[in-house]
């Protein structure tokens, strides 16, 4: 809106007075004083509106969350039998669903982990590098442990996703994704 | 500190002689630095010495800014237009194909509009534009309206353009013999004129190839 106390020195080309002219012509003037000036009303409305988006946004998180614990249990997938994977190796697999990559690996005699390979900077797929101890993400040069999955070089803050395991009769099973934030 | 009202610019493009003085003083502003905004231009080189200096007009509804997209180009509450806004400014050209003074100036290396700006950091503090403090036969002159009179008591200035159907209103005036009655200068009635030099031819020679 124009202020009538900020002196309006530019005529539009027809000539006739702010008044009529459109609407456009008062949202982009073409002197100074009014393109820089910000009145109370829209600053308050500005703020009303941005804090208005933020409640909304924590709204939606909570409901988010609600549907999130409500879906119900993760689905129990084979993966592969103990001997199937050596020590030190690695083992790919596809769980949840056939889109999410999932790496299983074996550090030690007893120790099986696995985690999901998006990396937590920006979902590329690491690729497990047993000789060197770590998943190496090629696309931010980002390394996760191998033994834990958390983050040692490079962007990455957030550990990789942890995937439940389960053991029966020497076949390990995928029971769930366990997101980690730490 | 905005420029004081009674100070303007005059313009009389028949004292200029085409030093180009002008233009380098131009280019030794602050607010441009090492790129000179006017235009010197000559009117028909091959038949006539006549030059005209071109600084912006600062016209009261700039068209420059009318055509701007972006909306980058904004106007000082003196009158001034200025520079387009470097975050604003898309470098679209819409302004220099605009400007019926063609004034604008597209600078790709920066990928910015420049144009004339009066010299804001000298006359918003109360010193005179580079070209007018340099021009030897003050074809472009700044002071007031009292001093330009007393100066040249033939002449006087106007500030009113036709472009067709459209009168430019601005704040840099063009000066015009005192007699007389116009009201504008008819711009596009005048781009059909003939410069008068043309018919300006030297006969100092003719009896000797006779």
């Amino acid at each position: 809106m124009l202020q009538q106390d900020r002196e309006q020195i530019t005529v539009a080309p027809d000539g006739r007075p702010d008044s009529e002219q459109p609407q456009w012509r008062q949202d982009f003037p073409v002197d100074s004083p009014q393109d820089n000036y910000v009145a109370r009303r829209d600053f308050t409305k500005f703020l009303v509106l941005t804090s208005l988006a933020f409640a909304i946004g924590q709204f939606w998180i909570a409901v988010q969350n609600f549907f999130r614990e409500r879906r119900g249990e993760w689905p129990i997938q084979r993966i592969a039998g103990v001997d199937e994977i050596p020590i030190g190796g690695a083992l790919t697999f596809l769980y949840p669903t056939e889109h999410d990559q999932c790496v299983m690996v074996r550090p030690s005699q007893q120790g099986f982990v696995a985690f999901s390979r998006q990396c937590t900077h920006l979902s590329c797929s690491v690729v497990p590098e047993p000789d060197k101890g770590r998943f190496y993400c090629p696309c931010h040069e980002g390394a996760f442990d191998f033994a834990t999955g958390s983050p040692i070089a490079g962007p990455p803050r957030r550990p990789l996703s942890r995937i439940k395991l389960d053991f029966k009769q020497g076949v390990i099973y995928a029971t769930g994704v366990e997101l980690r934030t730490l | 500190m905005p420029i004081t009202a009674n100070m303007e610019f005059f313009i009389d493009a028949t004292r200029c002689i085409g030093c180009q003085a002008c233009a380098q003083a131009c280019s030794e502003c602050d607010t441009h630095k090492g790129h000179s905004m006017i235009h010197l231009e000559y009117l028909d080189r091959a038949h006539s010495v006549q030059s005209a200096p071109v600084v912006c007009m600062h016209c009261d509804s700039p068209t420059c800014a009318e055509v701007c997209p972006a909306d980058a180009i904004k106007r000082t509450d003196d009158g001034v237009v200025q520079t387009a806004r470097k975050p604003r400014c898309i470098a679209c050209n819409n302004c220099v194909l605009a400007c019926p003074f063609g004034v604008p100036k597209m600078k790709t290396e920066f990928k910015l509009m420049m144009k004339c700006d009066m010299c804001y950091d000298r006359t918003s503090a109360g010193k005179r534009p580079m070209c007018a403090t340099v021009c030897p036969s003050q074809a472009l002159f700044y002071g007031t309206r009292e001093q330009i009179e007393e100066m040249r008591p033939r002449s006087a200035g106007i500030n009113q353009f036709k472009f067709g159907e459209q009168i430019i209103t601005t704040k840099v005036n063009m000066m015009k013999p005192r007699t007389g009655e116009a009201k504008y200068v008819d711009v596009t009635a005048a781009m059909k004129e003939q410069a008068s030099g043309k018919n300006i031819t030297l006969n100092i020679l003719d009896s000797v190839f006779e």
